[in-house]
């Protein structure tokens, strides 16, 4: 019982001391889980990125914060040669890197940390290729190995990346996390003291934030860099208090005991809207949701089929049932956000008469067929399994009986690149903007065969114009290019497009002037406090 | 006595490379694999697949990995995870002290409680106390933890505001760990009100991983109790006109501990199954929730090597209670 009394007197002295808000000008965010690690060219999760090259790192060129617009970063301009094959970068002058306990540089930021960072990831036989497992699986995933023929050092603020092929998309693929500008000074230090992998370990950049402290599944320190380039963050200290339950991060964000929270439980949403305390900030999300057709596979070798399977869909109760209103339906297979996404695409109405027709048409009568339906949650489909019955139950009614599948997601991921499946239900969020990073991507042929590809579909007209578009520097040219694209899609009916998500970020009244970033990560360089 | 000991301890060898050989092979028996996995929807060129598999040796058959395993192990080696890269005793010793302190807590909550509330409804068989004490405890012991976790920071976090919502301690204070044992570490550390505030993040967390093993123990006392007291030198001490606390206090609950000490070593398990859970609400840092997250991204080294060492500690535990039967009662170590 005395145990009982003092446990009691000390809840509530602690609440006494607790009860008192967070300190003047820190900011705290209830982030969903630890990074893997601080170098953000060997990871590729989003939550590695939020806490290393978001806060900690720059790049050449950087996404404007709620954007994906590219505007300049330690690059202060660049050109591109008439062929697309050479591009200059002037770099920015008078960048610091952070001095940390470890290390205080004796230099500002020039080319070689550039040569370096790119090197690193490019070039095996690179004395850090190898170090902290030496896997760079972005770079390699945006094909940079293949792109990049050599990175040049002109003069100091200078460097030339000569390409082996035209690339449009390069320079958002610049601005991208894997090609975040690492210290090569820092690099040889650790080298010669025999401890390299410390560069990825306790990371140095030239970023607005600065680590201080990392605990792992708890909590990471940052101080604002005060000698950032783009001059101080508003912010002194930028705390991530590491939770992993939706739930729990709201009632901390209620509580006071952090600012923004990401990923937030749908069913907690209503209430987060009539919450005075919370200002429940929304962005549509850049990415699709969609079901791919198997087009290797009769019938749906057939465009008829496809077309009227898609009829045979009614989205409007998907985004309802599955998105909880927080979707928005998808016609076309890059969401509305990203340049060049056409207005004048017509979506197949949902017409289940007109469904059965064109598939007495194709002469399919009876058709057995499955759905795949992932095992996990994502932001472009929180419910893939509810989805798959809506349409089961759809298709059902034009005479189509599918039976739904499902696997684990790495074995999912797996058979289904291997075209295993009839139809599968996936998605994407865009990495960089580029609507290539979706039409190339996941539509082109050289992704069509064991690639990202699910629908295995190779369609000559569509490939030509993104083969085309990728060569093309000026921008008028490549949106007409894309904006053609999408007809032949849609037209050709490879997909059924389902829905583009809303991301929903509550953050806390006090919080002044925080921006959801379309591409998905959590930004608070800019971010200030009441 | 060392005979005893040393039977107990050389009974745990096989125990131990079973558990090598089970943890081993489980996560090896689940669908998907690490890069596959790592690698997401974007994908994986399959030569670069088999590159990363080959780097990490999972291409090898599953019988010469284990004997890689067992070689490296002999040297103290447990490897790297393959998602951080850093070496596993590191993860594993740095997680451990906050569930082992969350573990302490709320294993001293149940007994503290527990004990004298299965004693009291032994000895008044019937009453409403022991009706009451018994239903609660059947209430506690179906509590699913998750539900139970939410609905405690909700109503003291939430509503009445008493108690911090999760983490170890206000993200506020900021200083090195030493020990790894928050509480300790606050006392060292010159922040001031940091043990304050690591000691209101116990709390909660505490009660509800204390929840399950607090009903089991309370209904094993009563039981025990039970039984005790219908014994016949216990009529014959109250019959030589002993104070019933003495009966109870002295003849009783000392035999009645034994089964009551088994059950609180065997909570150690249910404690550290709890802590999954209990972890993952209270954003707390210690071993379950690195668990979890290691299987669900077949990091196959976290797993087979943080699986070892929890049952390396969970024979540690038994090994311990099994040892204390021994002093309480004489009979069992001269039984073998």
């Amino acid at each position: 019982m005395r145990r009982q009394l003092w446990m009691a007197s000390v809840a509530i002295a602690a609440s006494v001391a607790f009860g008192s808000p967070l300190s003047a000008k820190t900011l705290v965010y209830c982030s969903e889980g630890s990074p893997e690690g601080f170098n953000p060219s060997l990871y590729t999760a989003g939550t590695t990125f939020d806490a290393s090259s978001h806060p900690i790192f720059n790049r050449l060129a950087e996404f404007e914060r709620g954007s994906t617009n590219v505007i300049p970063g330690l690059a202060e301009s660049w050109s591109a040669s008439e062929d697309g094959l050479e591009y200059t970068f002037k770099l920015r002058k008078g960048v610091k890197f952070h001095t940390t306990k470890d290390f205080t540089p004796t230099r500002d930021f020039n080319a070689d940390d550039v040569i370096f960072s790119f090197e690193r990831q490019g070039n095996k036989d690179h004395p850090f290729h190898k170090v902290s497992g030496g896997s760079y699986e972005y770079f390699e995933g945006m094909s940079m190995s293949e792109i990049i023929e050599t990175v040049e050092k002109v003069d100091d603020y200078t460097v030339k990346f000569i390409l082996s092929k035209p690339e449009a998309p390069f320079i958002a693929n610049l601005a991208m996390d894997f090609a975040s500008i690492l210290s090569a000074e820092y690099a040889d230090q650790m080298m010669k003291a025999g401890t390299p992998e410390q560069i990825d370990l306790a990371p140095v950049g030239t970023g607005p934030f600065q680590l201080q402290q990392y605990q792992k599944d708890a909590v990471i320190r940052y101080k604002a860099n005060a000698d950032y380039w783009g001059g101080k963050a508003p912010i002194d200290t930028l705390i991530f208090a590491i939770t992993p339950d939706a739930s729990v991060r709201y009632q901390k964000l209620k509580a006071g005991e952090c600012h923004v929270m990401p990923y937030p439980n749908p069913a907690d949403i209503e209430a987060m809207k009539s919450d005075s305390d919370v200002n429940l900030l929304e962005q549509e999300g850049l990415n699709v949701g969609y079901l791919a057709f198997n087009t290797e596979k009769a019938p749906f070798t057939d465009k008829r089929v496809r077309q009227a399977l898609n009829m045979a869909v009614d989205k409007q109760a998907i985004i309802e049932a599955v998105f909880q209103g927080a979707g928005k339906i998808a016609k076309n297979p890059i969401p509305p956000t990203i340049w060049s996404y056409n207005e004048s695409t017509k979506d197949y109405a949902y017409d289940p008469e007109g469904a059965k027709k064109l598939l007495a048409e194709a002469g399919v009568s009876g058709l057995k067929t499955n759905i795949w339906a992932m095992p996990v949650q994502r932001p472009y489909n929180p419910n893939a399994r509810r989805m798959a019955e809506l349409i089961q139950a759809d298709w059902a009614k034009v005479g189509v009986e599918a039976e739904i599948v499902t696997f684990e997601w790495g074995e999912y991921l797996k058979r289904s690149k291997a075209g295993e499946h009839d139809t599968v239900l996936l998605g994407w969020t865009g990495d960089n903007g580029d609507p290539d990073n979706f039409l190339y991507v996941l539509l082109g042929c050289d992704a069509a065969v064991g690639g990202t590809n699910r629908a295995r579909w190779c369609h000559k007209p569509f490939d030509d114009l993104l083969q085309q578009a990728k060569q093309t520097a000026d921008p008028a040219e490549r949106t007409r290019l894309y904006e053609e694209a999408q007809l032949i899609f849609k037209e050709e009916a490879p997909w059924v497009t389902i829905a583009h998500s809303v991301v929903s970020m509550p953050v806390r009244n006090e919080v002044v002037d925080y921006r959801v970033h379309p591409l998905g990560g959590h930004i608070f360089y800019g971010v200030d406090l009441k | 006595m060392l005979k005893f000991i040393l039977t107990r301890i050389g009974l745990l060898i096989p125990t131990f490379i079973g558990v090598t050989i089970i943890s081993f092979t489980f996560i090896r028996l689940l669908p998907g694999d690490p890069i596959e996995l790592m690698a997401g929807e974007r994908g994986i060129a399959p030569e670069r697949h088999a590159q990363l598999m080959a780097q990490f040796g999972f291409d090898k058959p599953i019988w010469e990995q284990y004997l890689v395993f067992m070689g490296r192990l002999l040297n103290g080696d447990l490897g790297v995870s393959i998602v951080t890269k850093k070496p596993i005793f590191d993860e594993f010793f740095t997680l451990f002290p906050a569930t082992l302190e969350l573990a302490l807590f709320a294993i001293v909550f149940a007994v503290v409680l527990g004990l004298p509330a299965g004693i009291i409804a032994g000895v008044k068989r019937g009453s409403v106390f022991d009706h009451t004490v018994m239903g609660i405890s059947l209430t506690g012991f179906s509590m699913p933890i998750f539900w139970w976790g939410l609905l405690l920071i909700i109503f003291f976090s939430g509503i009445l505001g008493w108690t911090p919502v999760s983490g170890r301690i206000s993200v506020l204070y900021y200083f090195e760990p030493v020990t790894g044992f928050m509480l300790i570490d606050t006392l060292l550390s010159d922040e001031e009100g940091a043990f304050r505030s690591a000691v209101s993040h116990l709390i909660l967390p505490a009660i509800v991983l204390g929840t399950i093993p607090l009903a089991v123990i309370a209904r094993q006392t009563r039981s025990a109790m039970l039984e005790v007291l219908s014994e016949d030198y216990v009529r014959t001490a109250r019959a030589k006109g002993l104070p019933p606390s003495r009966v109870v206090g002295l003849h009783a609950l000392r035999n009645a501990l034994i089964p009551v000490i088994t059950v609180i070593g065997l909570q150690v398990g249910v404690l550290l199954a709890g802590a999954i859970l209990t972890e993952t609400i209270f954003a707390w840092p210690g071993i379950g929730k690195w668990m979890v997250d290691s299987i669900s991204r077949r990091d196959y080294p976290s797993v087979q090597g943080g699986l070892m060492l929890i049952a390396a500690f969970v024979m540690l535990v038994n090994l311990i209670v099994d040892l204390l039967y021994g002093l309480i009662n004489p009979r069992i170590r001269y039984a073998r």
